[in-house]
């Protein structure tokens, strides 16, 4: 399955990646229009280090223990890819605890929010992907 | 020195920020190894315009589109000799009282010959070639060639080749040390050159270890410090380059200062961390073309003659005798570096004013060289601002055999060419050792746009040779029938050794 | 009837086990037996469906076409009587015997209800961890509720929160000195106690109800609480009934090995209803929680069906909001404390033999918090990170380079 893998050695901390991601799951066709004024609230988060920098989000684990620890049922595994139906979260942060890469995060309502590679938004391929300006964030098979 | 208060320098930039469209994301900040932008108490973004040296790494990164950077219209009273560059540079050194610097190839406003030939084509009389449909050949060799067959008893050729480059396109990167450039931009050099069947410079800084899987496509060149030097290391290349000079700054040596002499630079080119790495102006142990002979075949006989040994001077105002006397050295190639060519630092005054065009050097040297029956003595390439395939295709056709480029394959890197190399903070990874710096080139990338440009070029070399009915690099060197020349005075044509336009 | 193998419950360790026998075998029959008569559903959420965060539909573990899909036969509103390991056969209350080839028991716990004096004459009382606790309190609630809850444990709060909006007064009493006590520390409860006071909760600690009068709970204190309806949450037992009657090895719960096998030949346990080895404390213990019963009927499900899996990593831990102040734990409490208290939040953090053993995050400190989690999980000897970076704000970049490689980079072990 084609995975969103971290080159952490061409990570420049720019942090594009999580204003792509803003954006791209902001539901807005205009970047300026979705972030003006915005204080961010991305599924991919950068970490830095002294000289290093890498982005996270959500592995999309073959043994998810957030899905094996949901309380709800709102994360399933769907083709590979971990879901989280909104719908149903009720927001008790269970999969907070349970996430091994912190990629889970409380959203911008009651539910969670993870990474779901821009499969259900209007990008429809990973954002922080396509605008990485160094290629320290692929898509693809390993 | 009584400057306090005076500022004289008035910033040559403006960053011209749209706060409508910016989202206050601070990339611009953070890309800015110059540090222009900052954010304020009101989280609003602003930019420190004196210290922008128009790089556009922010332009570029910026992901709404709200910057753009315009030269600033302000302006002291208009004179067409004391040029406000001019003055500014007076300025300032009569604050600094010190040399000057700059850095790439000399951007004054003298005639580009390049842009003066305009090529031919067939029509009717003999057929252009589709290089879609017929095979169209590119690859060049570069060596001695040998003068006559030569055959054995028994009436077999024999094979009295001298070592060759081979390249599957007439055209290699020129030399720029690792040092001047980063690990990241050798890396992609290598891999590309690698990748094409083509040839990179080591340039004078040596061959960093990782590199010596690239031998092959690797020019190891010996420069007047002969920093990085050694056995293994002339053995690594595919041929060995002895620079006696460089385009940007001829008579003069190179200059990398000790703070960028640090890790694997110092190691690579076997000098102490923190020393300058200061080249002589001259080799000191080459005063004539007698000496040059001896190093060349000091060279040739420490590389067992199993490598082509190619001398590299610059586009001076005697270069034809010069490459006469090259040529008669028993150096396989020389290299010929143009008075526009590019330098990680070199003192202004020099780039902008000595040495000449590179165009008008490559005619006289091959003519001089065809004079005297010994062209076949060597191969002839240039450099010095080749910036396209059709500059490539005119080269060849004045007679050069293949083609340096350096500011090319910076270009293609990511440069945008704002000369501010000699500052040591490429804000693209190129001309920096800041290893966050560095790593904003990364190699895959890199490498695979330096392919790309080459591909590119010569899929337009393909088409220009088709026009014109040739089908092989071979058939196009040194017909100078497929040039004409338009602006050019009498004089200039002669050199060219081309016609007018409608001759 | 006959079927390769029978679930005794219908709740997470049971659904744990149809997904991992089905990782396995994808055609073995499967029966579910559950004594509650509705699709299997999430009691933890029981609060939030009082509350209205959710709603029958939405609280469905699992989709509506969940046993279909997996090919799962149930029994809904049955009860297993009786279980013969050496016979492979499970009775029911319905009259039919079940023949199984593997058996898991994942029957879950129930209110325990001590005996209060004046109790049997409270008409409005409740339990409060199946749907039908939930159903049948919320019938019994108005506006002008006055609400006394006996227990301050998580079932108690959490009912609290649920009809928080939904009644006039709120009185929770406990007979334990703080709030919480099995999943927070001393400071941690007073914290959380006082922001559910300021919320209008009325605590009663150190305390306990002498007797239930008419409309008025009198304290073993002293004090006078007005009720009209009383939630009884001091507890839970797990049900090892048919276990302990079938010959299976039972203390506290019903005992299990790594497998989740019990000590009866392909019968095995998960959930609630067993004793879980604590790695943090390195002791056995009963870890009510979901996530544990989930991934132990996964395991059960996965060696039932003839796979290898190991449930070896159990510990406590609860992620918990309680009416907007969010809780995250894990671990015990044990060991040297580094601790950080601001305006964002509570943090302690426990540190014994060289490793992280617990942790207590309370407020807006709750980021990323299963990477401590992970570190106790994992047992990760913490000189093999930067623990001093780590234990501020929980990173990746506490990890070494080649870790991270394994973790972002695809890179293998």
């Amino acid at each position: 399955m084609k995975r969103v893998y971290v080159n952490e050695e061409w990570c420049l901390g720019c942090h594009l990646c999580e204003y792509q991601c803003a954006f791209a799951n902001s539901g807005e066709t205009d970047m300026v229009k979705a972030l003006k004024g915005v204080k961010i609230n991305p599924r991919i988060q950068v970490e830095e280090g002294d000289g290093v920098n890498f982005a996270v989000q959500c592995r999309h684990c073959e043994e998810p223990l957030c899905v094996k620890g949901c309380i709800s049922g709102a994360l399933s595994i769907k083709d590979g890819v971990i879901h989280l139906d909104e719908n149903k979260c009720v927001g008790c942060y269970t999969c907070v605890l349970m996430c091994p890469y912190g990629a889970i995060m409380p959203g911008n309502g009651t539910a969670v929010q993870k990474c779901e590679l821009c499969l259900n938004n209007s990008c429809g391929e990973p954002a922080c992907v396509k605008g990485c300006p160094n290629a320290a964030i692929v898509y693809e098979e390993r | 020195m009584g400057n306090n208060g005076i500022n004289y320098i008035h910033p040559e930039f403006e960053v011209v920020r749209d706060q409508d469209k910016c989202i206050a994301c601070r990339v611009c900040e953070r890309q800015c190894a110059n540090e222009v932008h900052y954010m304020d108490e009101d989280g609003v973004m602003r930019a420190d315009n004196s210290k922008c040296v128009n790089c556009h790494r922010c332009v570029s990164l910026c992901p709404t589109g709200a910057l753009k950077i315009v030269k600033s219209d302000h302006t002291f009273r208009p004179n067409g000799n004391w040029t406000p560059q001019i003055i500014t540079e007076l300025y300032r050194q009569a604050g600094s009282g010190g040399v000057l610097l700059s850095s790439m190839g000399n951007p004054t406003n003298l005639p580009v010959y390049w842009d003066r030939l305009l090529l031919n084509a067939s029509q009717v009389t003999n057929p252009s070639i589709d290089p879609l449909r017929e095979p169209m050949e590119t690859v060049t060799f570069l060596g001695k060639k040998p003068k006559e067959i030569v055959r054995d008893e028994e009436g077999n050729i024999v094979n009295n080749q001298t070592p060759q480059i081979r390249l599957n396109t007439p055209i290699m990167f020129s030399a720029m040390s690792y040092g001047s450039i980063s690990y990241n931009a050798h890396a992609s050099l290598a891999r590309a050159a690698t990748e094409l069947g083509i040839c990179y410079n080591t340039g004078e800084g040596g061959l960093h270890e990782d590199f010596y899987q690239y031998g092959p496509n690797t020019i190891v060149q010996v420069a007047s410090g002969r920093f990085g030097v050694h056995k293994a290391y002339l053995e690594a290349g595919c041929a060995v380059e002895i620079k006696i000079g460089q385009g940007a700054k001829p008579g003069i040596g190179g200059h990398l200062p000790g703070a960028k002499i640090v890790g694997d630079i110092s190691r690579t080119r076997m000098i102490p961390e923190g020393s300058d790495a200061i080249s002589p102006a001259p080799h000191h142990d080459i005063y004539s073309i007698e000496d040059l002979r001896q190093l060349v075949y000091s060279l040739k006989e420490a590389t067992e003659y199993n490598k082509p040994v190619i001398v590299k001077i610059a586009a001076v105002h005697n270069v034809a005798a010069i490459a006469s006397g090259v040529a008669r050295s028993g150096a396989d190639i020389i290299a010929i570096d143009g008075f526009r060519g590019g330098t990680g630092a070199a003192p202004t005054r020099i780039r902008d004013n000595v040495g000449i065009p590179i165009e008008l050097a490559l005619a006289s040297v091959d003519s001089r060289l065809r004079e005297e029956g010994i062209r076949d003595n060597v191969s002839v390439v240039v450099g010095g601002s080749i910036r396209s395939a059709a500059d490539v295709v005119k080269a060849i056709a004045l007679g050069a055999d293949a083609c340096y480029i350096g500011t090319a394959a910076c270009l293609a890197m990511g440069c945008h060419l704002c000369r501010s190399c000699q500052e040591g903070k490429c804000n693209w990874g190129i001309a920096t050792q800041r290893p966050e710096l560095v790593k904003r080139l990364n190699p895959n990338i890199g490498s695979q746009r330096l392919v790309n440009l080459v591909n590119a070029w010569t899929h337009e070399i393909k088409e220009i040779m088709g026009g014109m009915g040739i089908n092989s690099i071979e058939s196009l060197r040194g017909n100078r029938l497929m040039l004409r020349g338009v602006g050019l005075n009498q004089k200039e044509l002669e050199i060219l050794g081309i016609k007018y336009a409608g001759e | 009837m006959e079927k390769n193998y029978v679930i005794v419950g219908n709740s997470a360790a049971a659904i744990g086990c149809v997904e991992g026998i089905r990782q396995v075998d994808t055609k073995g029959s499967i029966l579910i037996v559950s004594d509650e008569p509705h699709h299997t559903y999430s009691r933890p959420l029981i609060s939030y469906l009082l509350w209205g965060k959710t709603d029958r539909q939405r609280m469905k573990y699992r989709p509506d076409s969940f046993y279909e899909d997996n090919k799962v036969d149930t029994l809904f509103g049955v009860k297993a009587t009786a279980l013969h390991p050496e016979e492979h056969t499970l009775e029911l209350d319905n009259g039919e015997t079940v023949t199984y080839g593997k058996l898991l028991l994942a029957t879950g716990s129930r209110p325990f209800i001590p005996p209060m004096e004046g109790l049997d004459q409270v008409e409005k009382k409740f339990t409060f961890m199946t749907l039908n606790d939930a159903l049948a309190l919320e019938e019994a609630i108005t506006p002008d509720s006055k609400v006394l809850i006996v227990g301050a444990g998580l079932i108690g709060l959490k009912c609290a929160e649920g009809i928080f909006e939904k009644v006039t007064s709120l009185t929770v009493v406990d007979l334990a000195n703080r709030i919480l006590p099995s999943i927070l520390d001393e400071e941690g409860s007073k914290l959380v106690q006082e922001y559910i006071e300021k919320k209008g909760v009325k605590f009663y600690l150190s305390d306990s109800v002498a007797k239930f009068e008419e409309g008025v709970a009198r304290l073993n204190s002293g004090a006078e609480v007005e009720y009209d309806v009383v939630v009884i949450a001091v507890g839970v037992r797990p049900n090892v009934e048919l276990a302990q009657q079938a010959g299976i090895d039972v203390n506290r719960g019903i005992l299990t090995d790594v497998h989740c096998a019990t000590s009866a030949a392909d019968v095995y346990a998960a959930g609630d209803c067993t004793v879980s080895h604590n790695i943090a404390s390195d002791q056995d213990q009963i870890l009510a929680l979901l996530p544990n019963a989930y991934m132990q009927g996964e395991t059960a499900g996965i060696e039932m069906a003839g796979g290898e899996a190991n449930y070896d990593k159990a510990i406590p831990m609860n992620a918990m909001g309680m009416l907007g102040l969010h809780m995250i734990t894990a671990g015990v409490y044990d060991g040297e404390v580094y601790k950080e208290q601001n305006c964002e939040g509570y943090k302690k953090l426990f540190v014994k033999d060289g490793k992280l053993k617990g942790y207590i995050l309370i407020g807006d400190v709750i980021k990323r918090a299963g990477i401590y989690t992970s570190l106790i999980r994992e047992q990760t000897p913490l000189d093999e990170i930067d623990f001093d970076l780590i234990k501020h704000s929980p990173q990746l970049m506490a990890f070494a380079k080649k870790e991270r490689k394994v973790k972002l980079a695809g890179a293998k072990e």
